[in-house]
């Protein structure tokens, strides 16, 4: 039976734009919803396909505030086993604290009980918030396991895992034996929607909760702020099927047509 | 003497990569303003039309690491060479292009040295920690990075005995000097644990090319208000009546219309046609980060205040599935 770990993080889903709190010290979240990384959703997507095709157990991994737990649920409603959650305070997290907490709790999950080691860890490619590229790579890193990102594609060949991502014009190919880590990307599969059972099974969701810390890197954030916009009058060219000729003279001006 | 700004090479089996020519230019404007030089590192290649590249965009020598190990590119093996390689030429600092394997062994090298990795750099300020640009004397570094794939932008601080970096993709626009240096390129003697294979690339699929959703000269974009697969019948007629790609937004992908491949945005493709015809897509910030690098963008949407229309420089207001058949007939009609 595999056992595969994936670790997501909870980031706010913002509109049209993305406004700052008055400390520029975060994304102003009063009027979001949360959601999963996207390249993480896809991550535990592909934990539970990898899960039900050879048998094994998904564990997801948060290091984040205790609302996400609802990010926890939300991967056992598509079919995770375990939620795990190291509450984090609200102070400030760089990569390599991050990464230094994940290492030690994935360490701790893999001692308790004799567990011995996740065959597979997944983690994003990066993160949808902060996106450093690298909280995967230190902590694979900090656990001695082999790590490849970008990862489009994964397959299990016995005690080896073959990954391909994308390059220009193709795709390569690595093949790592486990345990090993992989950072996916979105699109390597479809995630499902919760069913009705699924949504039961989160609500019983028993969350497994991990206090640790680490101290904090050399990297801090000092604010956030939204790039210069640049402002463009909108030449509206008509309303409805009327407009085509006008489209068509733009198309002809810019030499595409 | 300040020890020289180091620029890691991206390349692939000898080609070099667009980022290598950014960071190379970045390095420049860093190693300036740091009164310091500016070297590269090459890794897994002692070639001289490398090296000799690496001069024209202003490395005034090139380290080489060739091993058996590095035949090919591998995460792990790439992040060991950095990681020693700045051990041994004791940098002021070590800098990569922001691509996905730039960043992959920037953050490789930055675990095996314990240090911290800033990714993704759009400005940097060695001087002083307050952005000022008058030296604190904290020896830490302003920069700015971003966040949330260039929708916003994140002032740090950075405090490290080497700053480990990488600019932003398409930060700088590459630039080559207006003339060229004839770098002195060194092997560097670097023994790497064969083990360290066990992440280097095995195999390489090539897959037809034809025109790719970054380089189309035209995209046209499909969002939820499409409403179906079927829908996206009249894009794809559109499209090729204008020589170009469909796009379409994560809610298209999400119900599965598209291939994540056609999908514009943040956890998608970057286009720059000449023009994006955005049809039935909102515009929220994640998909408009993927849409901004086109030159022109006409929007058509039922609602004159989505943000897709606001930030277009046209926009027809309708339903889409009137408004891009008309086009596509009003086309036929002028090249029949
Ligand atoms: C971390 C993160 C990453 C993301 N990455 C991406 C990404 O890479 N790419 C991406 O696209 N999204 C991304 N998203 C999702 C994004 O936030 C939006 O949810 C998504 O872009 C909305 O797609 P849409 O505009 O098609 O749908 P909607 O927002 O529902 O908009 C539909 C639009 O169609 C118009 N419309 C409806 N019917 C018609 C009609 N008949 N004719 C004309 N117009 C019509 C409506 O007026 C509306 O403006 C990401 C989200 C998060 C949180
Ligand atoms: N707080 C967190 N909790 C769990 N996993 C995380 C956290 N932060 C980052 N990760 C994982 O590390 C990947 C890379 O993150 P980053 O380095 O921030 O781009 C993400 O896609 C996640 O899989």
């Amino acid at each position: 039976m595999l056992r595969i770990l994936c670790c997501v993080k909870r980031v706010p889903a913002p509109g049209a734009r993305i406004n700052v709190t008055a400390d520029g010290l975060a994304v102003d979240a009063a009027h979001l919803g949360f959601t999963t990384s996207p390249h993480e959703e896809c991550g535990v997507e592909e934990a539970v396909q990898i899960a039900e095709r050879c048998g094994g157990e998904v564990t997801v991994l948060t290091l984040g505030p205790p609302e996400a737990a609802e990010q926890l649920r939300y991967a056992a409603s598509v079919g995770a086993h375990r939620g795990v959650l190291v509450p984090a305070d609200g102070g400030a997290r760089d990569p390599q604290r991050t990464a230094a907490i994940l290492a030690e709790a994935i360490r701790r999950l893999e001692s308790a009980d004799g567990a011995g080691p996740f065959d597979l860890i997944v983690f994003g490619n990066e993160s949808a918030d902060s996106g450093g590229f690298q909280v995967g790579v230190r902590t694979a890193y900090g656990l001695g396991r082999p790590i490849v990102n970008g990862v489009k594609g994964i397959e299990i060949d016995g005690p080896a895992v073959r990954v391909r991502r994308e390059i220009d014009g193709g795709f390569e190919v690595y093949e790592m034996e486990m345990p090993a880590a992989v950072g996916v990307k979105e699109g390597i599969n479809l995630p499902r929607y919760p069913t009705m059972k699924g949504r039961l099974a989160s609500k019983r969701l028993e969350i497994e909760i991990l206090d640790l810390d680490a101290p904090l890197g050399g990297q801090t954030m000092v604010r956030l702020r939204r790039p210069a916009e640049t402002v463009s009058e909108t030449a509206i060219l008509g309303h409805g099927p009327e407009a085509a000729p006008a489209v068509a003279d733009v198309l002809e001006s810019l030499g595409v047509l | 003497m300040i020890s020289p700004v180091l620029a890691v090479l991206e390349h692939d089996r000898g080609a070099m990569a667009e980022a290598a020519r950014e960071a190379l230019t970045f390095g420049r404007g860093l190693a300036e303003s740091l009164g310091a030089g500016l070297e590269a590192l090459l890794i897994g290649s002692d070639d001289a039309d490398l090296v000799a590249e690496a001069g024209a965009y202003g490395a005034a020598a090139v380290h080489t690491v060739t091993h058996p190990v590095l035949s090919d590119f591998g995460p792990e093996a790439w992040g060991e060479a950095i990681a020693r390689a700045a051990g041994m030429l004791k940098p002021a600092a070590v800098l990569a292009g922001g691509s996905e394997r730039g960043n992959e062994v920037m953050a490789q090298a930055a675990a095996r040295l314990d240090l911290p990795f800033v990714s993704n750099c759009t400005a940097i300020d060695p001087s002083g920690a307050d952005g000022s640009g008058v030296d604190s004397g904290s020896g830490e570094w302003s920069i700015t990075r971003i966040q949330w794939g260039g929708s916003l932008l994140e002032d740090v601080r950075l405090a490290a005995a080497l700053p480990l970096v990488t600019c932003g993709l398409h930060a700088v626009a590459s630039e080559p000097l207006p003339e060229p240096v004839s770098p002195a390129a060194a092997g560097l003697e670097i023994d790497l644990d064969p083990a360290l294979a066990r992440t280097v690339v095995k195999d390489r699929v090539v897959l037809e090319a034809g025109v790719t959703l970054p380089t189309a000269p035209v995209v046209v974009g499909g969002g939820r208000g499409v409403g179906s697969a079927e829908g996206f019948g009249p894009l794809e007629e559109l499209a090729g009546l204008l020589g170009g790609r469909v796009g379409c937004s994560r809610a298209v992908t999400n119900n599965g219309w598209r291939p994540h491949s056609d999908q514009v945005g943040q956890t998608g493709t970057r286009i720059a046609p000449e023009i994006y015809i955005a049809s039935g897509i909102s515009g929220a910030i994640q998909h408009w980060v993927g849409a901004m690098g086109s030159k022109h963008i006409l929007a058509i949407n039922t609602d004159p205040e989505a943000n897709m229309v606001v930030k277009a420089d046209w926009a027809v207001i309708g339903d889409l599935h009137e408004v891009i058949p008309a086009i596509s007939a009003e086309i036929r009609r002028r090249h029949p």
